[in-house]
Parts: C-alpha cells; structure tokens; sequence
C-alpha cells in the first residue's frame, strides 16, 4: 500500500475522531438552543444557520478531506461552483416567491409601489 | 498489494463522482428551496411545530452521524490493508443506515397514518419530497454497501474494490452533510 496513488491523502484515527466529536457537539448545541429556549426569533435562527454551517465544515475537513490531496484542487472548484449555484437556486427562489406573495396581495398601486420601495 | 502504473484512473473517478455529489448538492438545494417557499401554506392543516418530535430526530441525527463516522473508518482500515476490519466497519454503517431508515420510515407511517400525508397540504408535500429524496439516497447507498461489503469479502481489497469503496464513502459523508441541514432547516426551525 505504499505506492497507493489514491490522491485522498488520507486522514487518521485521531483526525476522524476530532471531527466526530467536534460534530455531535455541534448538533447537540443546536438541540439544546431550541429545545432548551435559549434563544429566540431572528437570534435563534441565525445561531442555528451558523451552527449547521459550522458543522458543514468541520466535515468537509475532516470526513471529505477537502484540499488535502494532490494539486489542483479540482474537487474544491467543483464544490465553489455548485455553492454559487445553490445560493442562486435557495436565495433567489425565496425572494421572487415573496415578492409574488406581496404582488399577489389586495393592494392599490401607490401601496404597491409603497412596497417596492421599502425593499 | 501495490497500485502503481501510471494510467491510474482513481483520481479521474473520484473526481467524476465528486462531480456527481455537487449535481446532487444542487437537486437538494432545489428541493430546499421549495421547502422553504412552502413551508408556511399548511391549508388549514397542522405545522411543523405539531407534527415533530425532536428528540426522534436528534436520534435519527446522531445515528447517521456515527455512521459517517464508522463509515471513514472502514475507510482508514482499507488504506491499511486490513480487509476485516473494513468488513466490520461496513457492516456497523450499513447497521446504522438501515436503523436510520426504519426510523424515518415509522415516522412517516405515523404522520400518514395521522392523515398527515403529502396530499394534505403544500407544507407536507415538500417535506415529504426532501426528506424522503434524502431517505431514498440512504436506501440505496445501503444497498451499495451490502454489495460492496461482499465484494471486499470474496475479493479483498483490490484497486477496483477501493475505488468503490472511497466513491461510497464520499457519497455517505455528503448524505450525513445533507441531513444536517434537513435536521437543522425542516426539524429544528419548523419548531421554533
């Protein structure tokens, strides 16, 4: 196994494990915040959206070992592109959706333009 | 075993399936999306807040989790040429997996049960959708590793049998990743 030319450079028992922990201590604050009514409204959300992205990359780095192979990092640019478009595809999503919601509203046209404004 | 011709192909099919997973990343976001535009239209019907346990799913969380975890140890014991413990690793993840399912699934026949189903509002149409594509995804990566648990019984830790067994690694990892979020956005947000 030692002229292994699996690119993963791969991780050890120790790396595994730190992420394993460092995983379930995420998740386990993210149940304690909302079922322990830490936090609430806008905070909470935030803090959950942060906790979940947080755990995102404690498992990119040490379960999928991100950047860690040979040069280029072709997975990396890959993974740059489909964020674009996810962000795209969920963010965008939900601002057309809302703002059909408000058009689809019983509003005059000076409260529409009302609205329009604000946003 | 020693893998050394120059026209190795791993880092070309690990590339490719990676390629696969972000495609993938994109049909969740998709589904996300449409969550997250429908997750209010209840037609009169109950809303996350009453239909969900969350210390079910923190169970269903932290299985698949540990599973992504012995799963990248099955991993670690196929670089080390230990074609048994890679055996014992797949066969605790695969273990993990099908628990996972069997929890999902009793979730779901209760909520259908309930009359809860995806018929019911816009709100569990989408659920269904995302939660049940994730499932599905879980269901047939168990499958892959029934599979390829047998293959690395009768043919040991060859390049091929590696190659796959890294690809599914990648692919069980992504599905644990994709859950976070599910746990996170449907479960923990839908009951604030």
């Amino acid at each position: 196994m030692e002229h292994s030319t699996l690119h993963q450079a791969h991780g050890t028992f120790a790396s595994y494990t730190l992420g394993f922990v460092i995983s379930i201590a995420l998740t386990l604050a993210a149940f304690a915040l909302v079922a322990g009514h830490i936090l609430a409204g806008g905070t909470l959300v935030f803090a959950l959206v942060g906790l979940a992205v947080a755990q995102l990359f404690v498992q990119l780095l040490f379960f999928l070992r991100l950047g860690k192979g040979t040069k280029p990092y072709w997975d990396l640019s890959v993974l740059y592109f489909a964020l674009l478009i996810v962000i795209i595809l969920a963010a965008g999503s939900l601002w057309i959706m809302q703002n059909l919601n408000y058009n689809m509203m019983q509003m005059s046209s000076e409260e529409k333009d009302a609205y329009m404004i604000d946003q | 075993m020693t893998i050394d011709h120059p026209h190795d192909i791993t880092p070309r099919v690990t590339l490719g399936f990676w390629i696969y997973l972000m495609s993938d990343c994109v049909l969740f976001a998709s589904l996300f999306a449409t969550y997250a535009v429908l997750h209010g239209n209840t037609y009169g019907g109950p809303s996350g807040r009453e239909l969900f346990s969350l210390t079910f799913v923190l169970a269903e969380t932290l299985i698949l989790l540990t599973s992504s975890f012995t799963v990248g140890l099955a991993m670690l014991s196929a670089y080390k040429g230990r074609r048994n413990q890679v055996i014992i690793f797949l066969a605790i993840t695969l273990v993990l997996g099908l628990t996972f399912i069997g929890l999902e699934l009793n979730e779901f026949v209760k909520l259908v049960h309930d009359g809860n189903s995806w018929t019911r509002s816009a709100f569990l149409s989408s659920f269904f959708t995302l939660v049940g594509t994730h499932g599905l995804h879980v269901t047939l990566g168990s499958l892959w590793m029934m599979f390829l648990i047998a293959q690395t019984f009768f043919d040991g830790l060859t390049e091929v049998v590696l190659r796959r067994l890294l690809c599914l690694t990648l692919f069980w990892h992504f599905l644990d990743i994709v859950w976070i979020f599910i746990f996170t956005i449907v479960y923990l947000m839908g009951t604030i």
